[in-house]
C-alpha cells in the first residue's frame, strides 16, 4: 500500500488544495464529495508493475519526509499557509503575464523617452502575450450586455456587480445610463505550481553559453 | 485480463499529441482528455494538446519535476517545446518522422541529433513510448488514481498511425507501446480515424452526406506531415460499406514548413534594412508569423498585420524589431508556394541523393500540396475500378476522381486553403469529365483524429460501420538471381511478393511455393520492397521487371536461423508467410520445408538498418 504523505508534503498539499478549491470549482465540488465519503474510501491499490519500473528508471524522489521535531506545529502554521497560497497565487498569475506577454518587462521601462510608434510596437507584443493568456486562463464577461451609453433600469443592486454613481439616492428599481459595461471572471484557472518551485523569480535572468 | 473500463484512442502526431476516450460502460459518449504538462518551469496545467517534444534537462535545471514525479529530469509537452528554442541540442521533435526513416537504426539511441555528451540518447522507439508514458502517468494521476483495473495500460488503446506508415514503422510503434506498458493496443490509420470522427460528429445525418458511390479524399494535412487516403462508399446486399481503398505515400511536409516560409520571408525584409536576428529571435519571428498568418486569414477585414519580434532582454522599448506581414504576401506564400495552380499531370520534385548525407529527416523536396495529390491520383486512377457502383470514381482513366472531400490537420482551419485545395481538385475533375467533389462539414480538426481513434473501439464492438482496407502495400522480398560475376554490372533482381494488398487484420497468406535458402545461424537479409499501387499481385507472384514508380524500397528484412539441432552453415530451404496480426501489424515468418519440431516458424524481423 502506497504511503501516506509526509508532513511537509501535506503542508504543500494543502495550500495547492485550498488554491485549487478557489478558483477551480470542479475541484471544489470534488473535495466537498471527498470530505463526505472519507470513510468509505478504499485504501490506495498498489502501484502498478509498469510504475514500480518506471521509478525505478528515474532517480530517486526529492521530496524527504523531514524531521518529525519540526513537523509538531501545525495549527499555527494555517493561517501562514492560507497567507502563502494568497501570495503563490498572486505571483503565478504575474509571472504568467510576463512569460506570454512580457507585462513586468514593459511596467518596468521607463516610456517617457519612447516616441509612440515605439510603444504602439511594443504594446503589440503585451497585448497579443497577455490577451492570449488571459483567454487561455480566464472567462471574463461583461456585467451587462446592453450597449454603454444606453438607458437601462435595475431591479435589485448587487453592490459588488453594479456601483451607482451620479444622483445616488431613493429605492429600486433605479433608471440611468450604462457607462461602463463592468468585467466578471466567470472562471480563473491558473497553472498548478509544482512542490518547491519559487515562484518569486517571475522570469529568470538568461545567460547564453 | 480483466474487461477494459474505457477505450482510449491516442493520436501520437508528429508536432501534437492529443487524446480522447470512451467510458464503454456509457459508449455513446467521445471524451478529449486534456493532458496535464509542463507549461513553464515548475508550472504544471492541462491542455488538450501535448506537444510531441521531449527535453533534457541539463544537471543545474530545476522545475522539470511534476506533481507525480518531482525529481523528474526530462520534460514533454509544451515546456519542452519552449525549452527546445533556448537550448535545441537538448530537445528530440520529429520522434515519428524518425519513427518511419529507414535510413537509421531506430532502435538505437540517435535523437536528440548532435546532443552534447550529458545529454541522454534515445532512439525513436524509446521517445515514442517516452509520450506513451507520459499519457499514461497523467491518465494515473487523473482517472485511476491508483486502481491497477483503470490504469491506461489495462485499458483498450488505440493508437494512429499515418496511412503512409509502412510495416516496420507500424511494428515500432506497437514496439513503443508495448514498452510504455499497453498491452490491448491496436493500430489505426489516421485519415481513417479523421472519417470516423465526421461520423461521430454528424451523428445520424452522416449517411446524407455520404452515399453509395462516393469516393471520399481524406486530405490530412498536420504540423509536419502530409497524409492522403482514399475511402470508397459502395452498396453490398443493400447495406452500405466503407472501403479505403488507396494511401498516399509518407510526405514530411505541413504547416510548420508554412510558418517558416513566412517567417523566412519576414527575416530577408528586416535584414534589407540592416537588423540581424539571431536563432531566438528568428524563434519568436516564427511564432509571431504564426500568429499574424491566423490573424490573416480568419479575419477578412485585416490587410496587414504588424509583427513584433521583442528584444531578448528585460528592456521591450527600443529594442524591438517591427516589420509587417500584408495579405497579399500571406496569399501569395500560402498559395503559390504551398498549394500551387497546377495540372493534374504535374509531379512533385524529387531531390537527387547525394553521396553524403548528413544524419537528418528526408524532408519534402517539393513544398507544393497540389503537386502530391496530382500524384496520388494519378497513381491510384485505378484504385476503386474493382468496387462496383463507383463509375464515377472511375470516369477518368488519368486520374482517381473523388466524389467528396474531408479535410483534417489544424492547418487546414484556413478557408484560404481548403478553397484553393477544392478549386484546383474540381478543375482536375472538369478536365477528366468528372463532377465537383463536395467538401463534408467540418469538425475539430485537431482533436478529430484522436477522438476518431476511440469511436473506433465502438465500431469494433459492432455500433457503427466499419472501414474496410487491409493493408495499403503489397510487399515484395528482393532475391538475386545467381549469374556468373560481372564487375559492374548488378545481378538481376526479381522482386517476390510475399504480401498481397489489401490483407485485412486476422488474416494470413498461403505459403507462396518459391522456396529460399537460409543459412543456419546467422542473419540472412533480404532487400524489402512496398508497393501501394499493385493490387493484383498474390503471394508467390514474381516480377523480373517493374516501373520504378511502382516499387518502394523500404528497409531491408533480417532473418536468423537457430540451428534447433541443425549443424551450422547448413541451408535450410523455408516458405515466407505473412499474416496481419489483429493489432494490425503485418509479421513476416520463416517456415521450413523441413521442420523439426511441430509448427516451426521464425519471426523475420522488418526493421532493420539499412546497408551503407
Amino acid at each position: 500500500m502506497a504511503e501516506s504523505p509526509s508532513f511537509f508534503s501535506r503542508v504543500w498539499l494543502s495550500w495547492v488544495c485550498s488554491l485549487r478549491v478557489l478558483f477551480d470549482a470542479e475541484f471544489a465540488r470534488r473535495v466537498q464529495i471527498a470530505r463526505s465519503t472519507t470513510a468509505s474510501l478504499p485504501a490506495a491499490a498498489p502501484a502498478s508493475r509498469r510504475r514500480a519500473k518506471a521509478k525505478a528508471r528515474r532517480a530517486p524522489a526529492r521530496l524527504k519526509d523531514e524531521d518529525d521535531a519540526t513537523a509538531q506545529k501545525p495549527a499555527a502554521q494555517t493561517a501562514a499557509l492560507r497567507e502563502q497560497a494568497r501570495r503563490a497565487a498572486a505571483l503565478q498569475l504575474l509571472g504568467l503575464l510576463q512569460r506570454e506577454g512580457r507585462l513586468i518587462d514593459f511596467l518596468q521601462q521607463d516610456i517617457a523617452k519612447f516616441d509612440d510608434a515605439e510603444i504602439g510596437a511594443a504594446a503589440r507584443v503585451v497585448h497579443a502575450g497577455c490577451r492570449k493568456a488571459l483567454a487561455e486562463h480566464a472567462e471574463i464577461g461583461p456585467v451587462r450586455t446592453e450597449p454603454e451609453g444606453e438607458r437601462i433600469t435595475i431591479e435589485s443592486v448587487d453592490p459588488a456587480a453594479i456601483k451607482l454613481t451620479g444622483d445616488v439616492k431613493g429605492a429600486p428599481p433605479y433608471s440611468g445610463v450604462l457607462r461602463h459595461r463592468g468585467w466578471r471572471a466567470a472562471s480563473l484557472k491558473l497553472p498548478t505550481a509544482v512542490a518547491d518551485h519559487d515562484l518569486s523569480v517571475l522570469a529568470p535572468a538568461e545567460v547564453e553559453l | 485480463m480483466t474487461e477494459p473500463r474505457y477505450a482510449v484512442g491516442v493520436d501520437l502526431g508528429t508536432t501534437h499529441i492529443a487524446m480522447a476516450a470512451v467510458d464503454l460502460t456509457q459508449p455513446d459518449q467521445v471524451d478529449t482528455f486534456e493532458v496535464a504538462q509542463l507549461v513553464a518551469p515548475g508550472q504544471v496545467e492541462s491542455r488538450p494538446l501535448l506537444p510531441s517534444f521531449l527535453y533534457f534537462g541539463h544537471s543545474e535545471e530545476t522545475g522539470l519535476g511534476l506533481p507525480w514525479d518531482a525529481a523528474r529530469s526530462f520534460a514533454v509537452g509544451e515546456l519542452a517545446r519552449i525549452r527546445g528554442v533556448e537550448a535545441p541540442n537538448r530537445l528530440v521533435c520529429s520522434a515519428k518522422s524518425w519513427l518511419s526513416h529507414t535510413g537509421i537504426d531506430r532502435r538505437a539511441g540517435v535523437l536528440p541529433v548532435g546532443a552534447p555528451e550529458d545529454v541522454e540518447r534515445v532512439s525513436p522507439v524509446e521517445a515514442s513510448w517516452r509520450y506513451l508514458d507520459h499519457l499514461a502517468e497523467c491518465w494515473e494521476a487523473e482517472r485511476s488514481r491508483g486502481d491497477e483495473s483503470l490504469a491506461l495500460a489495462a485499458q483498450e488503446v488505440i493508437i494512429t498511425v499515418p496511412a503512409s506508415f509502412d510495416a516496420a514503422a507500424r511494428d515500432l510503434t506497437v514496439e513503443a507501446a508495448y514498452a510504455a506498458g499497453m498491452e490491448n493496443v491496436t493500430l489505426l490509420e489516421e485519415p481513417q480515424a479523421a472519417l470516423y470522427a465526421w461520423i461521430e460528429a454528424a451523428g445520424d445525418q452522416w449517411r446524407r452526406h455520404v452515399r453509395p458511390g462516393d469516393v471520399v479524399l481524406v486530405i490530412d494535412v498536420g504540423g509536419g506531415t502530409t497524409d492522403l487516403s482514399a475511402i470508397a462508399a459502395v452498396e453490398s446486399d443493400g447495406m452500405l460499406e466503407l472501403h479505403r481503398v488507396a494511401v498516399g505515400d509518407h510526405i514530411l511536409l505541413g504547416g510548420d514548413n508554412m510558418d517558416l516560409a513566412l517567417a523566412h520571408g519576414l527575416r530577408a525584409r528586416l535584414e534589407t534594412d540592416g537588423k540581424k536576428l539571431d536563432r531566438w529571435q528568428l524563434g519568436s519571428l516564427t511564432h509571431a508569423a504564426r500568429a499574424a498568418k491566423e490573424a490573416i486569414l480568419t479575419r477578412s477585414e485585416l490587410d496587414q498585420v504588424p509583427v513584433v519580434v521583442p528584444s531578448r532582454g528585460s528592456e521591450l522599448l527600443g529594442a524591438s524589431l517591427r516589420t509587417e506581414l500584408t495579405r497579399a504576401e500571406t496569399e501569395r506564400v500560402l498559395l503559390e508556394g504551398f498549394c500551387p495552380e497546377v495540372e493534374s499531370s504535374a509531379r512533385p520534385a524529387t531531390r537527387a541523393r547525394t553521396g553524403l548525407t548528413q544524419l537528418g529527416l528526408p524532408y519534402a523536396a517539393d513544398a507544393a500540396i497540389t503537386r502530391h495529390l496530382a500524384d496520388f491520383l494519378t497513381r491510384q486512377s485505378a484504385a476503386a475500378r474493382d468496387l462496383p457502383g463507383l463509375e464515377n470514381a472511375s470516369a477518368s482513366k488519368s486520374i482517381l476522381c473523388p466524389t467528396a472531400v474531408l479535410f483534417n490537420g489544424g492547418v487546414l482551419k484556413s478557408d484560404l486553403l481548403r478553397g484553393r485545395l477544392l478549386s484546383v481538385l474540381n478543375r482536375w475533375l472538369e478536365a477528366a469529365g468528372a463532377s465537383p467533389v463536395r467538401e463534408l462539414p467540418g469538425t475539430n480538426l485537431d482533436l478529430a483524429v484522436a477522438r476518431g481513434a476511440a469511436y473506433y473501439a465502438m465500431v469494433r464492438r459492432g455500433r457503427g460501420l466499419r472501414i474496410h482496407g487491409g493493408t495499403a502495400r503489397a510487399y515484395y522480398v528482393g532475391i538475386e538471381s545467381p549469374m556468373p560475376a560481372v564487375p559492374g554490372v548488378e545481378p538481376p533482381l526479381t522482386a517476390l511478393c510475399v504480401a498481397p494488398f489489401g490483407m485485412e487484420e486476422g488474416t494470413e497468406t498461403k505459403l507462396p511455393p518459391q522456396e529460399l535458402g537460409i543459412v543456419v545461424g546467422e542473419p540472412v537479409r533480404f532487400r524489402f520492397f512496398g508497393s501501394t499501387v499493385r493490387r493484383d499481385d498474390s503471394a508467390g507472384t514474381e516480377l523480373l521487371s517493374w516501373d520504378a514508380s511502382e516499387l518502394e524500397e523500404l528497409a531491408p528484412i533480417e532473418i536468423t536461423l537457430p540451428a534447433e539441432g541443425r549443424p551450422d552453415g547448413e541451408m535450410v530451404p523455408i516458405h515466407l508467410r505473412a499474416s496481419v496480426t489483429p493489432v494490425g501489424t503485418l509479421l513476416l515468418e520463416a517456415v521450413p520445408l523441413s521442420p523439426v519440431k511441430p509448427d516451426e516458424c521464425w519471426k523475420i524481423e522488418l526493421s532493420v538498418r539499412e546497408q551503407a
